[in-house]
Parts: structure tokens; C-alpha cells; sequence
């Protein structure tokens, strides 16, 4: 069942991007960043875990959870270490999503020639 | 356009303008938000199977799986953009191949291969990150506020 929801899920945040490209001529820099900016707003109210725990990957791999989750390790650090927490711990969770972007994008850049 | 700008122009720019807008060609929204949501749908089912499997065979908690079922992601978009499939989904599904994360890592992977002409620290280094840039900085920005207005909120204002 989850699968079911992941795809429903997934697939309707997707809509609102294809609605911000096309109803609202955002270029696809400017919907990304809203999209970024309302995923840590959702965590800031606490609204975006219980959506995980329901759609699971349909909420994780839309890039609206890179904000929850950084939103999530600012949190967790700042629950240990007070305001300076809010700073080193921002990454704490995310770090997975840049380090990869980064590692595989230098990889790629090993491997692939750019065509055209 | 906004009005704003339109008063300023000359009359011939503006019945120009009058004229780009009527031939402008309308855009199918309906069909390209279903082709948005079978995509991105599909793609985030194709996470959950990530998931699942990490769950199972390697004991992650349901938490703790999102970070490599991220990577696993990231990894597989490396391989369709570096073949060049990548630009071919993209341009059939719009921001359904461009919300989830595996277009953040398009963005990031297609400009490093992309630079590689310009050399390794000047080209790649430096430009990796022009597309994907935006996401991060106001991501971390916008969370950097929201956590500090959270941690005053519960330290002090005792929530």
C-alpha cells in the first residue's frame, strides 16, 4: 500500500511543479526554490514528518524534503546545543543528497563527454 | 509583461507586444501535468522500491533510509545523464523529472560534464553547482529562520 501512495503522493508535489511552470511561468530555478522553501516551512509547523510517515519515498525523494531535512538537523542539534546548534547542525541530516550530487557529479564528469 | 513596463514602451513595442501575446503558443496544461505526475509518481515509486530494500536487506529504520535511497537515486541519474536518456525524460514529463531529487542531481551531474571543457577546478569546480546553486543557498536559508525562530520559540517562549 505504501508503494500506492508513494506514487500518488510523489506524483501530485510534481503537479504543483508542472502547475508553477506552466500557470505561473516560474523558470524551473524559481519553482525548485519555493518548492525547497515550503518543504522546510511544512517541517517548521510540523507537518511534514506525519506526510513521510504516510507516502514514505513519495515525500523523501521529492526535493521538497531536502528543506524538512534541513529544518530537521538544525533542529536536532539545536535541542542539544542551543542557537549555535541551529548553524553546525544544519547539513546534519541532508548530507547524503549534496555529497552524492557532488561525488557523482565530478564521477560523471570523469567518465561521460559532453555531447553536442 | 507587467502594465508597468508596457507604459514606458513606445506605441509600435506595444502593439507588438499585443501581438507576441495572441500568437504565443498555448500551452497543454492539463496533458503536461499528467505526464508530470506518471513520471514523478514513478520515480518516487521507484525510491520506495530503494527504500524497501534497504529496509530489508541492510536494517535501516524507516528514518534512517531516505539518505541512501537519496544516493542510490542520484547514482542512477548519473548513469541516465551521462547516456543522454535524462534530457529525453525531462523533456517529456517537465517538473516531473525535475522535482524529485534525481533532477536536482540532473542539474548538478549535466553542468559538471558540461564544463569539463573549461578544465577540472575552473570548469567543473566552479560551475557544478550554477543550476543546483539556488536550492541550496535559500533551502539553507529559509531553514536556518526557521529553525532559529523554532529554538527561541521552545527555549524561551516555553512551548
Amino acid at each position: 500500500m505504501i508503494f500506492f501512495w508513494a506514487f500518488l503522493i510523489g506524483g501530485l508535489i510534481c503537479v504543483i511543479g508542472q502547475i508553477m511552470f506552466d500557470v505561473f511561468k516560474l523558470s524551473p530555478a524559481h519553482t525548485l526554490t519555493i518548492l525547497v522553501v515550503s518543504g522546510a516551512i511544512l517541517d517548521g509547523f510540523g507537518l511534514y514528518e506525519p506526510l513521510i510517515d504516510f507516502a514514505g519515498a513519495g515525500a523523501t525523494v521529492p526535493i521538497t524534503s531536502f528543506g524538512n531535512s534541513l529544518v530537521h538537523g538544525a533542529m536536532q542539534e539545536a535541542e542539544q546545543h542551543g542557537i549555535i546548534g541551529v548553524v553546525t547542525g544544519m547539513f546534519e541530516v541532508t548530507s547524503a543528497g549534496i555529497s552524492a550530487a557532488i561525488i557523482f557529479g565530478v564521477v560523471g564528469a570523469l567518465i561521460f563527454k559532453p555531447k553536442g | 509583461m507587467s502594465d508597468e513596463k508596457k507604459k514606458n514602451l513606445p506605441p509600435e513595442a506595444q502593439e507588438y507586444q499585443d501581438f507576441q501575446s495572441k500568437r504565443e503558443v498555448k500551452r497543454p496544461i492539463l496533458k503536461n501535468c499528467i505526464k508530470a505526475f506518471l513520471v514523478g509518481g514513478f520515480i518516487c515509486f521507484i525510491g520506495q522500491i530503494i527504500t524497501t530494500f534497504y529496509i530489508y536487506f541492510f536494517h535501516f529504520t524507516e528514518k534512517t533510509a531516505g539518505n541512501p535511497t537519496t544516493a542510490t537515486l542520484i547514482f542512477i541519474t548519473m548513469l541516465l545523464t551521462g547516456f543522454g536518456f535524462y534530457d529525453r525524460i525531462g523533456q517529456f514529463s517537465g517538473a516531473g523529472s525535475a522535482v524529485p531529487v534525481t533532477g536536482f542531481g540532473n542539474a548538478v551531474i549535466s553542468a559538471a560534464i558540461e564544463y569539463r571543457t573549461e578544465g577540472f577546478i575552473l570548469g567543473v569546480g566552479g560551475n557544478m553547482l550554477k543550476l543546483a546553486g539556488p536550492v541550496i543557498v535559500y533551502g539553507v536559508f529559509a531553514a536556518f529562520v526557521i529553525a532559529l525562530i523554532k529554538t527561541i520559540l521552545i527555549q524561551w517562549g516555553g512551548l
